[in-house]
């Protein structure tokens, strides 16, 4: 197992610097002077024009400002953002969390709903449950979020008037944020009608995000419930006259998660990339909505931090899900 | 016994009449799943709406007639048969620019796949032959692209080019590539120590040979299952970057870029906002479909029972 370890996170060193490598070049292709292009047409004096360069950086040689940044970035320091003059690591932390809760909510959902139409499809193969849920799962596969969600809009803000369409929490409510996570805010906050304004801001997000892991997690448990009823150990059990409940839900449910929670765990750069979309649509004060605007007012340093912090993130996370396949299946290990 | 018999033919000369059966085989297994064939009809009438856009649509994509502003379809009150999908705020008709948009999802499938496939093949194939650190280091530059989200990574390289479409495309291609270069790659390892490519080493294939004649044919029902799916993968990206106002730019009819033109009027005029993402939704899923039929047939392995 340590060799196991040892053998995946050398992969993983490797990927990290290379990761550092592309964000911080990433800044330095862009044609002309990050400080030109970002002040625009107004243009601005050679002695600012030399302070900010300094101030940013920019006038050392290369390798110098590599080293900078790789050293800042493992102590927490990303620079600062062009826009808001305040450090990029501080302004992403402040605003994970909401993206955290959304991402939360999105794959509990696609579980809950996912899990158990996977389950139903294997055990109705081929007859009609199987094909109405596989024929949803696909549509929603093929989804283009962004268009699923102006679509919820219409029907659900517009038409029926139920739930609000941007933001987490309705201006009426004020309170301080201890957790970062609305929900559970709104909850300790006591006020009458906090939550469930949240609950209200957070469904249509949380579909919207949802659908395409729900989509993936409804096929992958089909595929993998499919493959263990046809094992040698489940035909034992039916001879043994276990009934189905048993069968299906304790001997083949428990080996049939195991590839889905692979795919589970291997789905958060999909859940970051659809909060891109999603947040934006929404107005959801998280990464994805700050990233697009960050990209779009040429705010370099949080789009350079950014990047590098998400894709860290997706890094962690897949470093996990591997290591706990890695516990959980001996045969990977060994591979 | 089957199998054998087939085997027996083959290597007395009965190759030739083999040929044809190969095809007919796929197409048996392809036929068998209708979702499959339904996919293809439809991405097939999708090909030649691109094709003929300029025949077949009613009016120019931006003619722009003033006098008919936000008018429904031709089924709704207010609406005509002169403008049978309705137009849009600026008086353009819905019809024409959905069927020039086909014209660009198509295009812009069709060059990312092309990209990335034959980048990405190439670079799996010299990984699998070649070996050693270059492998290493090929497969190592394929995580660093994999670690990021693709739609974000697509965004950030559009931001750095410029936003317009062939920028978007390029950058798609590239997020797509890693995954030709993984299969690829796999695809010839698992080759490699067969009989037939020691053979053809033992007559003398040169490398080149070897790579592209001898082995990759042998690679390629995974690959045709990837750039299947891939297809639908840009037409979603590239319409998602036309959607944040990074790819394809007015008035430019590309789906994405109309989606996100529509935006304010989601709640006056439900036809400007609904009608491009139905578009973009039913190509997506046709191409899905179709994969998924060109899996079961092309793999025998992944066979859905």
């Amino acid at each position: 197992m340590i060799q196991f370890v040892l053998k995946r996170l050398g992969t993983t060193i490797p990927t990290f610097i290379g990761v550092s490598i592309i964000t911080f070049l990433f800044i330095r292709l862009i044609p002309g002077d990050p400080i030109l292009l970002m002040a625009g047409e107004r243009g601005m004096s050679d002695e600012r024009h030399a302070k900010l360069l300094a101030q940013f950086g920019y006038d050392q040689p290369l390798w110098q400002q590599y080293w900078d940044y790789l050293s800042g970035m493992l102590r927490g320091d990303l620079g600062i953002s062009f826009r808001t003059k305040r450090p990029v690591w501080d302004e992403f932390f402040a605003l994970f969390p909401a993206t955290l809760e959304l991402s939360l909510c999105a794959i509990i959902f696609a579980v809950f709903i996912g899990i158990p139409s996977g389950i139903v499809a294997a055990i109705y193969r081929g007859k009609w449950p199987d094909q109405l849920l596989m024929s949803t799962a696909l549509i929603g596969y093929s989804m283009p979020i962004f268009w699923w969600a102006l679509l919820l809009i219409i029907f659900f803000s517009g038409t029926l008037g139920w739930t609000p369409v941007s933001g987490r929490i309705s201006l009426m409510y004020f309170f301080p944020s201890g957790t970062g996570f609305m929900l559970i805010d709104a909850w300790q906050s006591g006020q009458a009608g906090a939550f469930k304004s949240a609950v209200q801001h957070l469904i249509l997000p949380t579909v919207v995000l949802g659908t395409i892991p729900l989509a993936v997690i409804a096929r992958q448990t089909r595929s993998a419930m499919l493959e263990v009823l046809s094992e040698d150990y489940i035909r034992t059990a039916r001879a043994k006259g276990l009934s189905p409940f048993r069968i299906n839900g304790l001997h083949a449910l428990r080996n049939a998660l195991i590839p889905v929670v692979t795919v589970i765990g291997l789905s958060v750069g999909t859940l970051l990339a659809g909060a891109i979309l999603t947040e934006t649509i929404f107005s959801w004060p998280g990464i994805g909505k700050w990233m697009v605007e960050s990209i779009r007012a040429r705010d370099y340093p949080v789009v350079q931090g950014g990047l590098m912090l998400i894709a860290a993130m997706v890094m962690f996370v897949n470093l996990f899900v591997d290591l706990l396949y890695g516990l959980i299946n001996p045969k990977i290990r060994k591979s | 016994m089957a199998i054998d018999d087939t085997q027996a033919q083959s290597e007395t000369g009965a190759y030739e009449l083999q040929r044809p059966g190969r095809f007919r085989e796929f197409w048996s297994y392809f036929s068998e799943n209708r979702g499959a064939v339904a996919g293809l009809i439809v991405f097939l009438s999708f090909i030649l709406i691109a094709i003929f856009a300029d025949f077949i649509a009613p009016y120019s994509p931006t003619d722009q007639f003033r006098g008919n502003l936000l008018q429904p379809p031709f089924w709704q009150d207010g609406g005509s048969t002169k403008f049978l999908l309705g137009t849009d705020a600026v008086g353009r008709d819905m019809l024409s620019r959905l069927i020039h948009g086909a014209r660009f999802s198509f295009f812009i499938g069709l060059i990312v796949v092309s990209l990335s496939l034959l980048g990405g093949v190439t670079i799996g194939l010299v990984a699998g032959f070649v070996g050693g650190w270059v492998e290493v280091m090929i497969m190592r530059l394929m995580d660093v692209i994999l670690a990021f989200p693709s739609l974000l990574l697509a965004l950030v390289m559009v931001a750095i080019l410029g936003p317009s479409l062939i920028n978007a495309m390029l950058a798609i291609a590239i997020v797509l590539q890693p995954q030709y270069v993984r299969l690829t790659r796999a695809a010839v390892l698992a080759e490699l120590p067969k009989d037939y490519v020691t053979s053809a080493r033992m007559v003398g294939s040169g490398t080149l040979r070897l790579m592209f004649i001898t082995v990759l044919p042998n690679c390629l029902a995974p690959i045709i299952v990837q750039a299947a799916l891939s297809f639908s993968t840009a037409i979603l990206d590239a319409a998602a970057l036309g959607f944040l106002g990074l790819g394809a730019q007015p008035p430019k009819p590309e789906w994405g870029t109309m989606l996100s033109e529509a935006r304010e009027f989601i709640l006056r005029a439900w036809w400007v906002v609904t009608l491009p993402g139905l578009a973009i939704l039913i190509t997506v899923l046709s191409i899905n479909l179709m994969g998924d039929g060109l899996r079961d047939a092309l793999d025998p392995k992944l066979k859905r029972s």
